[in-house]
């Protein structure tokens, strides 16, 4: 008994609504993100994180908003990606209520931000997220790289080492997604979790592929991730997060239940 | 009748505001000014981050000599959260060793960075999610909430009590046993955050603002 591994749903969100709908029983507003967050943490949801994809700059007060009005009844932790730039925009997210944030491109372009944002508001509350890509051929000791751009621009930073660096500059957290995998449903890239897990000190959440619930089994029992983040299998009343607590917990993995 | 979250700077301060709102109609205020503070009725004392830049803001914004006036007069509950809970010890092993308020015997250790789990797997520092508090022994403030309940935890340095007497609850992580519920006379403190802890956490909270030593 100790530590329980996590499920953290995912919800994109487009100018403080959310986008691709949710339709889980008893949600009357598919795209609400209060009327979500409430449903989810009444299933028994360990945390809840928010990609925001709002284009527009002015667009983004919304998401603001929303993060306040989230953050005033739903009490598990929130986390904010997407869009986190500067220290202003970590602050904002941070007095909306948010508990952690989630850098992703800016980590790359300039990882002393992370540093920066790590020493200002604490490792506590800086994810940095990780989209990585299987550059090995067949036959060749596995290699993973960077990607930024959903995937499409390589950066050639290996994804290990990058990790490493990350967790030096102060990332209390790595969100690690697959882009190989992402939306395909064949499961998380263990070999690249596990490589990470086991290299950092930090947690590490495992994102991107799930389609089942055996998936989500793998990715803590072999990928050795300390939570699992999944959208879609949840968003779309395919799993109860119960159900995944239960079957998880019925594979000897700890789980809050 | 007032509950004031002392804010000294470091920490969530809005979300344990909106939780303490959401189990009380009291009036919740997050305030820095020593009046409002002596005014109150109940005190919570948050903190995150490192500890001594926690205690650093707490002596810039002249708020050290109140709080520890409080603890010593113990008149009114106090709560701490976090790094509100570590700095009431004695000492902190973080950033190469610092002073604390000493209000209770004992110190905040680092956990080992070498521990593993049943599986093998690595155990991270920091201690982050859900794990589970033993209730060590009765309080007001464990009131209708399980033995073995889960709160939600994020901290790499933890509380090691000298006195066995002041210790409320406990949590297992690898081979450390930490003192993540302590209290004396009007004061508890705990390293979870009740604030982020669902139910649970709202009932602990709840039951502060009911608890009258």
């Amino acid at each position: 008994m100790g530590l329980a591994k996590r499920i953290i749903p995912c919800l994109d969100v487009d100018a403080g609504r959310v986008v691709k709908g949710v339709n889980f029983i008893g949600i009357r507003d598919a795209g609400d993100p209060v009327e979500i967050a409430q449903g989810y943490n009444q299933q028994g949801a360990d945390e809840i994180t928010f990609l925001d994809i709002t284009a527009s700059h002015e667009d983004r007060g919304t998401t603001v908003e929303m993060v306040e009005r989230i953050a005033g009844e739903v009490f598990i932790p929130l986390t904010v990606g997407g869009g986190i730039r500067t220290c202003d925009d970590i602050r904002t997210m941070l007095n909306a209520g948010a508990d952690k944030v989630s850098i992703n491109t800016a980590a790359v372009t300039n990882p002393e931000f992370v540093r920066e944002a790590a020493e200002r508001f604490g490792s506590q509350c800086i994810v940095v997220a990780i989209d990585a890509k299987k550059v090995s051929a067949e036959g060749e000791p596995e290699r993973w790289e960077i990607f930024t751009h959903g995937g499409r621009r390589p950066t050639g930073l290996d994804a290990v080492e990058w990790a490493k660096k990350m967790v030096e500059y102060g990332a209390g957290e790595l969100l690690l997604t697959s882009m190989d995998r992402d939306g395909t449903k064949a499961g998380f890239d263990l070999g690249v979790t596990h490589a990470i897990a086991e290299a950092v000190s930090v947690p590490v959440i495992a994102s991107g592929g799930v389609g089942n619930l055996d998936h989500l089994v793998e990715g803590v029992v072999k990928g050795g991730a300390d939570a699992v983040l999944a959208a879609s299998i949840f968003h779309f009343g395919e799993y109860t997060i119960p159900e995944a607590k239960r079957y998880m917990a019925e594979r000897g993995i700890e789980m809050r239940l | 009748m007032t509950i004031a979250v002392i804010d000294y700077g470091m920490g969530n301060l809005h979300s344990v505001a909106k939780a303490l709102e959401h189990v009380t109609h009291e009036n919740v205020v997050v305030t820095r000014d020593p009046r409002r503070i002596l005014g109150a009725t109940r005190l919570v004392l948050p903190g995150q981050g490192a500890i001594r830049d926690c205690l650093g803001e707490l002596e810039r914004t002249e708020l050290r000599g109140l709080v520890e006036e409080l603890l010593a007069n113990q008149e009114k509950p106090l709560l701490g959260i976090c790094v509100g809970q570590q700095m009431l010890l004695e000492r902190s092993e973080e950033n190469g060793g610092v002073d604390c308020l000493g209000f209770l015997g004992g110190e905040v250790k680092r956990f080992p960075a070498d521990m593993r789990d049943d599986l093998g797997q690595r155990l991270k520092v920091p201690h982050m999610g859900w794990n589970l508090v033993h209730q060590h022994r009765r309080h007001p403030l464990w009131e209708g909430i399980d033995q073995d309940e889960h709160f939600y935890f994020v901290h790499s340095y933890y509380v090691a009590a000298s006195d066995e007497a002041c210790v409320y609850g406990t949590t297992d992580y690898g081979r450390v046993q930490a003192h993540v519920a302590i209290g004396r006379d009007a004061t508890f403190a705990v390293q979870f955050h009740p604030e982020k802890s669902s139910r649970a956490g709202l009932r602990l909270l709840e039951n502060f603002v009911q608890w009258t030593p």
